[in-house]
């Protein structure tokens, strides 16, 4: 998230668009009703009326897998209407900047396509720059060439008509819809834009962020107070795993994976740096990094150990294609922490067939899942299944210390409440020790290829209990430390590039403090601001003196700040846009202040350097410029456009492209892909609050096995109608991969949608059950059986928000 | 009262008893998570039921003897032709004027202390006239003769144990929108009508508060987006007169008939006794260990 959940009061729209927030995120829930309390407009964009839908002021229905054309239509509408923030357009965006000369779109295709490689050459994407090296800008916005004309153009086919005919929303619901929203485009009025997997699983996962991007900047709502745009995070603890990269792709605090064109480190920060930014410390944090996990072995002379770091080739090696590279025969070995893919991945029929050809499978769990007994469920027959499988037992979170950084990147730390069960332990103790024993096993190697893991820094034993982790030892290591004296660093402003310092996770660094001598974890401090309301909670004022961020509870990244890029809630002259302010400049004082910690570089308002303002908001991007283009830094375009997903009922309305040409599908005998002769209606799937994922650890616990015991499909009473089903029957749901037998749910709360001149269906199912996991009574097919392998170029997410099926009464 | 402190610490007046609590649902902000039904099992150590029915979100299809609250769920299509969703968390009411204290025979049901119906389970028969009487399907016998609990009622204590130690009750404490409420019950009437009014000002045309004025008062109110037959809740709930009949008429005369015969018995205990003291006397010693054993 951009904001923090406490801001949210301040809204005045709250649109969920690919977020069922009350279903999925119910604790996040109370401060969007807070702000809805207060007076914003809720909206729900959503095929399906949800427990989210049923709290909203507006509910508007369109087919799965069409977002950007929702959102493109949104952009047009803004600009074709006036209704953007013009001022925060030219002062804080890229928008007057000018693109490439050759730069070009056409029938769905950037300049740069290369139908060989089925990839882009991304070099007409940027921008022109001036003998100075800084981009060419033109603050008039006229210019054919700036970002702005290009954006005007593109989205101008996005006409309330043709959004309708993409995506079954009736023009004057589109109208309304981009009444409500665009209103935010003037000072001191905002919108928040809150998703989830909605938007992410799909082919342009990445694209339909963006779009929410673009529309935002220009109504002027990122980092101002009640804006923004909140990604609400699958897991307790999924944002502090992206944090710390448990990605293949990157490096902790976002640093970036060296590939093999980074012959050394200095090649590798000239590539990877974003100029003109705050990122251009990324030395320092580089090499503190280095410092923290090869100690003394990381020195001026081998490059800070940076060839210790494993550098990526063109391939990708995330989910999906570990189980296709297992099926290839050149993955041999995998650890399963606290995932149940025979459940919980797309096309799941293909996991527990090619898991055959592991040689060891380590499952840690709660529960016996499917994926650890998959060499004799799911037809396998245990004669023919090679694979040696462990089985070690994982404690639960109440068992376990450490902590959790949820969606608006605060980080609580929690303590151990009860002792684990029997031999069970924590997944940081497994991977302590399987780091020792790594360690012990090369101690004596004097091979070359061996050094990453002899010279690794890996000290956690808690010295009390030898056999125990010292967690402090690990936030230690997380926020940083000098190195000749190993006192922690107070932020990461005191990071160095010359060896000095250490540091895990720089932008953690602030989160272990000394204080008077003592070590303070600020994840641990609980000092919330006092209540000024009854029931319980703390109103924003307008006076800027009430801390409603709760500054004193828990840390939040970076540097304990709330909301992110909050420069931006201020004009130029750095005066509060609206009625609650989140900082200001004081002139008196000669310095920046406010309510939250002044997300800016320490420099004056209107302050130039290298020919540029300096005091721009958006510190992490070139110039400080919000990206309403987004430039070379994705693959797959510089701007969302609509395709249409890889499965889809209809043709790509906007453009001769079908499906967004970046897109990966795997090739197996288990990959399948359907038409829409055969598989007519459109197919989603999603979680219910009563389960977690696979079910694992909601349908082994009775009190929540009942809460939700019946798997079901949801239908509209026409399709229900049409295929002769009631309410409570027994369906069947097919797609190209597989079927489901589950109950009928008709409900009122799905609609047909009316593309032109011809209907859709769409139809929805949980994911959460499987069929031996669970007490008795909650077991059933996997729903996961029928979604795709099919994959976004960015991060490798699945499509399993819209694709193709057909659903039909049986008798059991 | 109730408006000074912030509900979540409110706490009742341990040297009040006639003092007056309730629990308030706002149900404009009730997200159906069923995280309430959750947390009452757990503290109530009630046995999970799995019971739902296909079709439906809703996880039971009524309340049971271990099941205490539940969400109802009603999906409808309203006045405006749009669908509309509600959840109303379910549960005892805690009448002042409770069919099913009027309707038990042995006193296991009574009003207790803070306006709240409790139920002794100790001198509960399972007769289930409560559950006869009861005009919102509260209370319910467990008929599971494998249950340790089995042929007693059960029903929402409104977490009497807790709340007379100081806590909130266990639903209120773990709601993650904190639209259910916990307090002194006329600060909760005055905040439920002020929520009425902002409701009926954004739009919602029927919003009421429900459970002032019925049996005499309920101690569970309900902030309600429709009127109450919608949520099926009884606008004006009775308890029939037969009930009253029962408890007013036949339970005084039974009891009068009950010690009727107990004063029969006693006479006949007496003249029993006698006949065998003399039989005694006249020698028949075999009979005194019988005697004794009885």
């Amino acid at each position: 998230m951009t904001t923090s959940f406490w801001d949210l009061q301040n809204a005045d729209v709250i649109v969920f668009m690919g977020s069922n927030a009350a279903e999925n995120h119910p604790i996040s829930m109370k401060w969007f009703l807070r702000g809805k309390e207060k007076g914003a407009k809720v909206i729900v964009l959503d095929p399906r009326y949800t427990r989210t839908a049923a709290k909203a002021d507006m509910w508007v229905p369109f087919r799965s897998g069409t977002d950007i054309a929702v959102l493109g239509g949104l952009i047009n509408y803004a600009i074709q209407n006036g209704k953007f923030h013009r001022e925060y357009v030219v002062k804080y965006t890229n928008a007057p900047l000018l693109v490439h000369p050759d730069f070009q779109f056409h029938d769905g295709l950037f300049s740069g396509w290369d139908p060989e490689k089925q990839a882009y050459d991304r070099s007409t994407w940027g921008f022109q720059t001036g003998p100075d090296g800084q981009p060419l800008r033109d603050e008039t916005l006229e210019h054919p060439q700036t970002v702005f004309q290009h954006i005007k153009r593109i989205y101008s086919e996005y006409t309330p008509e043709r959004v309708s005919q993409i995506t079954g929303i009736p023009v004057e619901t589109f109208l309304k819809l981009a009444e409500i929203i665009t209103d935010t485009g003037v000072p001191g009025k905002a919108a928040t834009f809150v998703y989830a997997m909605g938007w992410t699983q799909h082919t342009k996962g990445v694209q339909n962020i963006r779009a929410a991007t673009i529309l935002q900047l220009l109504l002027g709502n990122i980092g101002v107070p009640g804006g923004g745009i909140a990604a609400l995070r699958g897991h307790a603890n999924v944002q502090g795993a992206t944090d710390l990269a448990v990605l293949w792709h990157d490096l902790p605090g976002y640093l970036g994976i060296p590939n093999e064109s980074h012959k050394d480190l200095a090649t590798y920060l000239e590539k990877t740096t974003t100029k003109d930014s705050f990122w251009e410390n990324k030395p320092k944090f580089m090499i503190s990094l280095l410092k923290a996990w090869y100690g003394e072995a990381a020195r001026p002379d081998n490059d800070w150990a940076f060839h210790y770091i494993p550098k990526v080739d063109s391939r990708w090696f995330s989910h999906y294609d570990i189980f296709q590279s297992i099926y290839e025969g050149t993955v041999k070995g995998l650890f399963v922490f606290g995932q149940n893919p025979a459940v919980g991945s797309a096309n799941a029929g293909k996991i527990p067939q090619v898991m055959k050809n592991l040689e060891w499978l380590v499952v840690v769990d709660l529960f016996a899942t499917e994926t650890a007994d998959f060499w004799h469920l799911f037809g396998n027959d245990p004669k023919q299944v090679a694979t040696e499988v462990f089985f070690l037992p994982a404690a639960g979170p109440l068992e376990k210390e450490g902590s959790f950084t949820n969606s608006h990147r605060l980080i609580q730390w929690k303590h151990k409440a009860i002792e684990p069960l029997g031999e069970a332990r924590s997944d940081g103790w497994y991977a302590v020790q399987l780091g020792k024993r790594l360690k012990a096993l090369y101690a004596n190697s004097t091979a070359k290829k061996d050094e990453p893991i002899r010279y690794l820094v890996w000290d956690y034993d808690d010295p009390d209990h030898p056999n125990d982790i010292d967690h402090l030892k690990v936030l230690k290591e997380i926020n940083g430390y000098e190195v000749a004296t190993g006192k922690p660093v107070s932020g990461f402003g005191q990071l160095k590039d010359d060896g000095s310092t250490a540091c895990g996770c720089w932008i953690y660094s602030g989160i272990l403090v000394e204080e008077n001598g003592q070590l303070v974890n600020k994840a641990d401090s609980r000092k919330p601001t006092a209540p000024n309301r009854p029931d319980g909670w703390v109103e924003a004022k307008g006076d800027g003196t009430t801390d409603y961020l709760h500054h004193g509870w828990g840390f939040a990244w970076p540097a304990n700040r709330r909301v992110l890029y909050n420069r931006a809630s201020a004009d130029p002259e750095g005066r509060p846009w609206g009625k609650v302010p989140l900082v200001w400049f004081d002139h008196a004082a000669g310095q920046w202040k406010g309510v939250d910690v002044p997300d800016m570089l320490p420099v004056k308002p209107g302050e130039v350097r290298m020919g540029v303002r300096f005091d721009t908001p958006f510190i992490m991007k070139a110039g400080g410029l919000g990206g309403i283009w987004g430039g070379t830094s994705l693959v797959d375009g510089p701007v969302p456009v609509h395709y249409e997903p890889v499965e889809s009922p209809v043709q790509n309305l906007l453009y001769r492209q079908q499906t967004i040409p970046t897109a990966r599908t795997y090739q197996s005998p288990y990959d399948h892909y359907g038409t829409p002769d055969k598989y007519p209606i459109v197919v989603t799937t999603y979680r219910l609050t009563e389960h977690l994922t696979s079910g694992v650890m909601t349908r082994n616990l009775p009190w929540l096995a009942e809460a939700f015991a019946v798997p079901f499909v949801e239908i509209s009473q026409e399709l229900a109608r049409e295929k002769g089903i009631r309410n409570g029957d027994l369906v069947e749901v097919e797609t190209a991969r597989g079927r489901v037998r589950v109950r009928a749910l008709v409900t009122s709360r799905l609609k047909p949608l009316r593309l032109g001149d011809r209907v859709v269906h769409e139809i929805g199912l949980p994911i959460h059950w499987a069929p031996f996991s669970g007490v008795a009574g909650v077991q059933a097919d996997i729903t996961n059986t029928l979604t795709p392998q099919a994959v976004d170029a960015n991060v490798q997410i699945q499509e399993s928000k819209a694709f193709l099926g057909n659903i039909r009464k049986v008798t059991a | 009262m109730g408006r000074a402190a912030t509900w979540e610490t409110w706490k009742p007046d341990p040297g009040n008893p006639n003092q007056h609590v309730a629990m308030l649902v706002d149900t404009s902000e009730c997200i159906g998570c069923k995280a309430c039904e959750v947390a009452c099992k757990q503290w109530n150590l009630n046995e999970a039921r799995i019971n739902q029915e296909p079709g439906t979100y809703q996880s039971h299809p009524h309340l049971d003897a271990q099941t205490w609250t539940l969400i109802r769920f009603v999906e409808r299509t309203n006045d405006q032709g749009e669908v509309e969703w509600l959840f109303q968390k379910h549960n005892c009411m805690h009448c002042t004027e409770a069919g099913c204290v009027t309707a038990c025979p042995t006193d296991a049901l009574q009003y207790g202390n803070y306006g709240v119906v409790t139920l002794d389970q100790e001198k509960c028969i399972g007769c289930a006239y409560c559950e006869q009487a009861c005009p919102f399907d509260a209370i319910h016998v467990d008929r599971n003769p494998f249950n340790p609990r089995a042929q007693k009622a059960g029903k929402c204590t409104l977490c009497y144990d807790r709340i007379t130690a100081g806590m909130q009750p266990a639903c209120v404490k773990t709601c993650p929108t904190d639209c259910i409420k916990f307090g002194d019950r006329d600060a909760l009437i005055e905040w439920g009508r002020q929520r009425v009014e902002e409701l009926k000002a954004r739009g919602f045309k029927n919003a009421n508060l429900y459970g002032v004025d019925q049996l005499g008062g309920l101690h569970e109110l309900y902030v309600l987006l429709e009127p109450p037959e919608v949520y099926g809740l009884p606008a004006n709930p009775k308890i029939s007169t037969w009930t009253k009949l029962w408890k007013y008429a036949v339970q005084p005369l039974g009891k009068l008939a009950v010690g009727a015969g107990l004063f029969g018995l006693a006479v006949n205990w007496v003249a029993a006794r006698r006949a065998f003291l003399q039989g005694q006397a006249a020698g028949h010693g075999e009979s005194d260990h019988a005697a004794g054993q009885s």
